[in-house]
């Protein structure tokens, strides 16, 4: 089969198969990728997924693009990206449609007024689980008070809090000497 | 054609800087929910929710979602389409392109003091950021004084969320489960208790 392709398909599938976000998708990755197509090692697959989830982007299209471009150059790593959202873009544009012509109805306004309540927690759970890695000492502590209150109470844009952040970083072990 | 392109730049913001997984995209869609009107604070919460119960990671199934909807009030399903395909390009664009400078100097990016430094400080921010935008979420569906008729207060609401906080997080049995089923069983409460 041609090269392309095969990275285009196992993409897709590996875009099927991961359910519920990027952290779900490393199972997959390892069997299809380093088992079956041998297109990366163990050890670079965790490189690639650790980087994936430290730089701006979805983890999941991250991974894709270093596979693709380490085996066929950046036209490999565009074309693994594509692959890995293809499913995505069938799938919701078909449910988009269904859900916009049904959306109210009684019932299914009933429905989604729990399906939010769920997602409450969701989050809650995915803020849980950063923090404990994210927040290691006071100066984290710090960060992520200022930008939670900062970003809740004021219509400022994420971005300028993204931008900060990194700045205060920089600026804090600079000053401080010391290096986690 | 504006709007494709508005909708491409858009959500080229919101991959360039959302960092740490789908749920990170979360605060940067509500900001284009308050900027353009495209979609409502509950339309996302609605999204949120579909994305995370269909295959494909969260990110790029909220943007061809919004992207969707987006387009489909121009016009027809082409439309739409044409839409999904801009926003979800969009949100990949930034992020093939870093990698790709990325991947070139592998060693020396993670080696890097500064860009150590600079993800000690953007860690905790983006978790600040994903609570802000939970809480809003929160406030919205479980305090608000027009809708719940008791104080202001959702009380169906508020017992639902804390028994599924305690099934996601206590109970040993169902905490791993995934989280298409505690979405799903939140909608059949939600219409046998009428939570719409």
């Amino acid at each position: 089969m041609n090269i392309y392709l095969d990275l285009f398909l196992t993409f897709a599938r590996v875009g099927v198969m991961t359910f519920g976000g990027g952290y779900a998708m490393l199972p997959i990755l390892q069997r299809e990728v380093v088992d079956s197509k041998g297109w990366a090692t163990e050890e670079e697959l965790m490189d690639y997924y650790a980087i994936g989830q430290c730089t701006p982007g979805i983890i999941a299209v991250n991974t894709a693009t270093f596979i693709g471009q380490k085996n066929k150059g950046i036209f490999g790593g565009i074309i693994a990206t594509l692959g890995v959202v293809f499913p995505s873009l069938v799938i919701l544009s078909a449910l988009a449609g269904v859900i916009e012509a049904y959306s109210h109805i009684g019932w299914v306004q009933d429905a989604f007024g729990g399906v939010r309540i769920c997602v409450c927690v969701l989050i809650l759970n995915a803020v849980v689980k950063l923090y404990k890695k994210a927040v290691v000492d006071k100066a984290t502590l710090a960060i992520f008070l200022v930008v939670a209150l900062g970003s809740y109470f004021s219509s400022l844009s994420p971005v300028w809090f993204v931008l900060a952040a990194a700045a205060a970083g920089i600026i804090l072990h600079t000053l401080g000497g010391k290096q986690k | 054609m504006m709007l494709y392109l508005k909708l491409f730049l858009s959500f080229f913001k919101v991959g360039l800087f959302s960092i740490g997984g789908g749920m990170a995209t979360v605060p940067f869609l509500y900001e284009l929910s308050d900027a353009t009107g495209w979609f409502t604070h509950n339309d996302l919460a609605n999204m949120i929710a579909v994305s995370e119960s269909t295959p494909g990671p969260i990110g790029a199934n909220m943007a061809t979602y919004v992207g969707f909807v987006t387009g489909a009030a121009q016009g027809g399903t082409p439309a739409a389409l044409l839409g999904a395909v801009c926003a979800t390009l969009g949100l990949v664009s930034p992020a093939i392109i870093i990698i790709l400078i990325v991947a070139k100097l592998l060693k020396s990016f993670r080696e890097n003091r500064y860009v150590n430094d600079a993800f000690y400080g953007l860690r905790p921010a983006s978790t600040g950021l994903i609570a802000a935008a939970g809480l809003s979420v929160a406030m919205t569906n479980l305090f608000s004084p027009e809708v719940f008729p008791l104080l202001g207060i959702n009380w169906k609401g508020i017992l639902l969320a804390a028994v599924l906080w305690l099934l996601t997080n206590k109970v040993k049995k169902t905490k791993s489960l995934h989280p298409i089923l505690f979405i799903g069983a939140s909608a059949l409460v939600g219409v046998l208790f009428g939570m719409g």
